[in-house]
């Protein structure tokens, strides 16, 4: 059963032939070669394929291609500009040690900019609620903790 | 040294942008054109004869290019024991043998094709713990041996025996002796990248490997090997390492998939990659070696460590790679943690029916550790000393030379202990809890130390630990610094750039390192050890001295003065204060005091008989190999560290939360403390998983939670607050001073937890993981004997 959806991905409307078994994963990293979508377990426990879809993060390796229909999504390689300019996220991480390996690393910010968008002033507990789907081997978390505090506070 | 520009400076990582941006290609990234994908079938049995394997279905199946068993393939024996093939022909010693590949078009027609291969086994009995295979009449995992000599028993023949000193003297002279028995398990590396692999033949059957190994020089070797194997012995091999997704270790070896890669592609004539899934890596990839070790140490009436005996049985698995060797570093904690004049240390590995182990970050140190450190709190209270205060009766001190004949130059272990006392509030806490106040109705709090040593300066394991290295300076005053070392996350590349840039006295922006490629990049040892930084670093400075050396030659001719009167700073030519009197320079100088060195490249270049600089060097560390008693001096540096945790245990359920963890390192100097601190802290949290929470759980030899929901990585929401404390020593053999630090975070963390638990609810945990369940039958245990000895009615 294949269908031709049509969705927003990274502010851009787009369509795929999608079929029924395939997720969202294998569309963006096969069909638009988002790269930047990772998969670290294809079960829905590393985060490393988190994507954003209307505003929710979420695993895209258990998410069915076909629920895109008419959603707007939004990959790691839609946040920074054209131009290469960083979200301030993506600055955070990189100015705070954030990011070794490096694997798990879009689908950490894509957490943090879900939970910054609604809630732009989060606690500790709060960001560590927020991220406790995205495992990271490298770090133990400080460093990815302290730079979605200092996103906290800087304007998109 | 003063005025340094960029060592000792807080600078992002140079990939940094990339990986946060999704540009960074992981080898679950590359696509190369024409490739096939390539699929393992593993063993469905632990032990077992294969009596037929039929693929004759799967090769008929529309877009199976190729496939494979263990009688297709030539005889290629692999390991650290050469005990491996990559497919595996009339016998399966594991459930990860590998016993049949296929390469097809796509992921789905590899996979399908696997369901379509028949297998036909005649189990066999089976072995799962060394105990029982060491025991009579238990099965022969290996009949010979791969010279072909017969095997008649299940212990490996490797020669890890340490005798420093004599153990029954120092026995015989001791007031106080504690011993126990400790246990470790099987861990995963869990890097978030799965493992993969591209292997890709060119017409001439040149060999290219897109890979993701730790070891580049080495694993080419091995390459060359298996292609001699094949009928390809003038064949080349070229290793190209793509961005990693994580290392610790898992990389250190050349795994079976890698050689299956191989042999599909020659069989296809196509690029052939190989990804793992999550499943496999947790079935395949192997693991943190699992040991059993008895441990005895004793001490005099002052408290002054008198003798350490070891005796370890490690799980070898089915085959040997790395882990088989882990003794030779478990070593280094034995003989040299704390001063102590005799020691005794006895490891046997042992075949079994279950996974094999490799290396894993601290290579065995961790687990040795644990089992000494863990007895030294219990041997520290048969003493009726203080455990921080007995640990520092017996730290190591700069100029010691160790039992083992390591040279301790540097050593910041006092220090460690004594900053990670006051991070504690020891005293305070000491007080509170003989007054009854570390306890909140089921909850009791309690503290815990344990110390680490580890190799800080490179580690001779091989012949050579060197590491070659290029400068090439371009038109325009660009450096690239052609390294063999291998980013994996650590943060070498970003470290390496300050270091060259400082030494040549460039400016940052103006240096780039060049990496990961065999055919570019001069050879290394490989990315272990905690050696990258300490190495590479030490490459930099002495290759930086030739380019300036070049440099000056060549701006002294053209500026009429002497070499020697030259300096470069920040990508400038100076001219030394001296000179100026001669007044010749300023003839030639359009700035007055400086120029920049990008023109006098230029100036070099471009006239008759121009010239260019580039400068190379093999940098080989002045350490030393082991002898045959295991003994010299493996590391020119030696780091030293503490941790100390706060732990709160809850009678009720068990658990055990982290309130404090303090880790303090000896660095030597921190090159970049914020790189440095995420070695501290990610180290650290590895350690705390090992101590708490992670165990490949086996059944059969087989995993049954083969996955991140019943494997249990620890998560940001498992709050453990990590406090990093950098003690810097300053080592002369060090680059700016600088000592390896990507291991030893995790080494001190089991034990150090272990022993705040016995701290705060007197239940010694010998085994990890320190589950609540563990925990909890330990209180059980310890109220079952109170009420046995002292209330016999209850």
């Amino acid at each position: 059963m294949k269908r031709t959806i049509e969705f927003e991905l990274n502010g851009q409307l787009v369509s795929a032939e999608v079929g029924g078994g395939q997720t969202l994963l294998e569309l963006l990293r096969q069909r638009f070669e988002l790269t930047g979508v990772k998969e670290g377990c294809g079960a829905g426990e590393c985060g490393a394929c988190t994507v954003i879809v209307d505003g929710r993060a979420l695993t895209a390796c258990i998410y069915p291609a076909m629920e895109a229909e008419g959603r707007s999504v939004t990959t790691i390689e839609g946040l920074a500009t054209a131009e290469g300019a960083l979200h301030p996220l993506q600055s955070a991480f990189v100015e705070h040690g954030a990011v070794q390996c490096g694997f798990c690393t879009p689908g950490n910010v894509l957490s943090a900019k879900a939970l910054l968008d609604q809630n732009p002033d989060p606690s500790e507990d709060e960001i560590r609620t927020a991220l406790e789907g995205n495992l990271c081997r490298c770090t133990g978390y400080q460093q990815i903790i302290e730079a979605v505090k200092a996103a906290a506070g800087r304007k998109p | 040294m003063s005025e340094l520009n960029y060592v000792g400076r807080r600078l992002p990582k140079v990939d940094a942008r990339d990986k946060v941006t999704g540009r960074a290609v992981y080898i679950n990234d590359l696509k190369r054109p024409g490739m096939l994908h390539g699929k393992i079938l593993y063993s469905a049995h632990p032990h077992a004869i294969v009596k037929s394997i039929d693929v004759s279905r799967a090769r008929a199946l529309p877009g199976v290019r190729a496939v494979l068993t263990g009688q297709d393939i030539p005889e290629m024996p692999i390991g650290f024991l050469q005990d491996n093939r990559p497919l595996k022909k009339d016998r399966v010693r594991t459930c990860r043998d590998e016993i049949a590949a296929v390469a097809a078009v796509d992921q789905e027609t590899a996979a399908e094709a696997l369901e379509l291969i028949r297998v036909e086994y005649e189990p066999l009995p089976a072995v799962f713990t060394p105990e029982e295979a060491l025991a009579e009449g238990a099965p022969l995992i290996h009949e010979y041996d791969a010279k072909g000599k017969p095997i008649t028993s299940n212990k490996l023949k490797l020669p890890w025996k340490l005798i420093c000193g004599d153990v029954e003297e120092g026995r015989g002279r001791s007031r106080h002796v504690a011993q126990g028995t400790y246990r470790t398990t099987w861990i995963n590396h869990c890097c978030l990248g799965t493992s993969g692999v591209i292997a890709e033949f060119d017409l001439d059957r040149n060999l290219t490997m897109y890979s993701i190994t730790q070891i580049p020089y080495l694993a080419q070797n091995d390459y060359l090997a298996a292609l001699k194997a094949m009928g390809l012995g003038r064949s080349r091999v070229r290793v190209v390492c793509q961005t990693i997704g994580g290392g610790f270790g898992s990389k250190l070896d050349t795994h079976c998939y890698e050689f299956i890669a191989i042999l599909l592609a020659q069989a296809t004539g196509k690029p052939v990659k190989i990804q793992f899934n999550r499943e496999e890596e947790f079935l395949a990839q192997a693991t943190r070696q699992p040991v059993v070790m008895e441990v005895s140490q004793g001490c005099d009436h002052n408290g002054r460590l008198a003798f350490r005996d070891v005796h370890m049985l490690l799980d070898n698995g089915g085959y040997t790679s790395w882990g088989a060797t882990t003794p030779s570093v478990m070593m280094v904690p034995i003989s040299s943690l704390y001063r102590v004049p005799n020691v005794r240390y006895v490891a046997d590995c042992v075949y079994t029916n279950n996974l094999y182990a490799q290396a894993m970050r601290g290579y065995g140190n961790p687990q040795a550790t644990f089992g000494i450190e863990s007895n030294l709190d219990q041997l520290a209270l048969e003493a009726g000393i203080d455990p921080v205060e007995f640990r520092l009766i017996n730290a190591n001190q700069g100029g010691d030379v160790t039992p083992q004949r390591f040279v301790v130059k540097t050593c910041g272990l006092p220090e460690c202990i004594e900053k990670v006392r006051d991070g504690l509030g020891w005293p305070e806490h000491r007080k509170a809890r003989e007054e009854g106040r570390n306890r909140d109705g089921h909850k009791v709090r309690g503290q815990g130390v344990a110390s680490l040593i580890h190799v800080g300066g490179g580690a001779r394991v091989y012949r050579s630990d060197g590491h070659g290295m290029i400068m090439k300076l371009d038109d325009f005053g660009q450096l690239k610094v052609f390294t063999g070392a291998v980013e994996i996350g650590q943060g070498n590349e970003t470290v390496l750039r300050q270091v060259a840039a400082e030494a040549v006295g460039l400016c940052i922006e103006d240096v780039q390192v060049v990496s990961h490629d065999t055919d570019i990049c001069p050879w290394d040892v490989g990315t272990h050890a905690s050696r990258a930084a300490f190495i590479s670093g030490n490459a930099a400075i002495q290759c930086a001295a030739e380019l300036r050396r070049k440099i000056f030659e060549l701006a002294a001719a053209q500026l009429e003065v002497g070499p020697d009167d030259l300096d470069l700073r920040q990508g400038m030519v100076v001219v030394a204060r001296g000179a100026e009197a001669e007044g010749q320079r300023l003839a030639v100088t359009e700035k007055g005091e400086s120029i920049p060195l990008s023109k006098v490249l230029r100036r070099g270049h471009f006239s008759p008989q121009g010239r260019m600089i580039i400068a190379e060097t093999f940098y080989d560390p002045p350490n030393e190999m082991l002898d045959k008693e295991f003994k010299g001096n493996l590391s020119c540096s030696w780091a030293f560290g503490a941790s100390g945790v706060e732990v709160e245990v809850d009678l009720q359920t068990g658990q055990v939360r982290i309130l404090k963890y303090l880790a303090a390192h000896d660095v030597g100097r921190a090159l970049n403390p914020m790189l440095l601190e995420g070695q501290i802290y990610g180290g650290s949290m590895m350690g705390v998983g090992m101590a708490l929470s992670e165990e490949v759980k086996l059944e059969r030899g087989r995993p049954v939670n083969g996955n991140f929901l019943d494997y249990k990585l620890l998560t940001a929401k498992d709050r453990v607050p990590i406090t990093p404390i950098i003690v810097e020593t300053d080592d002369p053999a060090g680059p700016y001073g600088a000592k390896g630090v990507g291991e030893p975070g995790c080494v001190p963390s089991a034990p150090a937890i272990a022993n705040a638990i016995f701290d705060a609810v007197g239940v010694r945990i010998s085994e990890l993981p320190i589950t609540p369940e563990r925990v909890l039958r330990a209180l059980r245990e310890k109220k079952e004997d109170y009420c046995r000895i002292a209330r016999p009615a209850c």
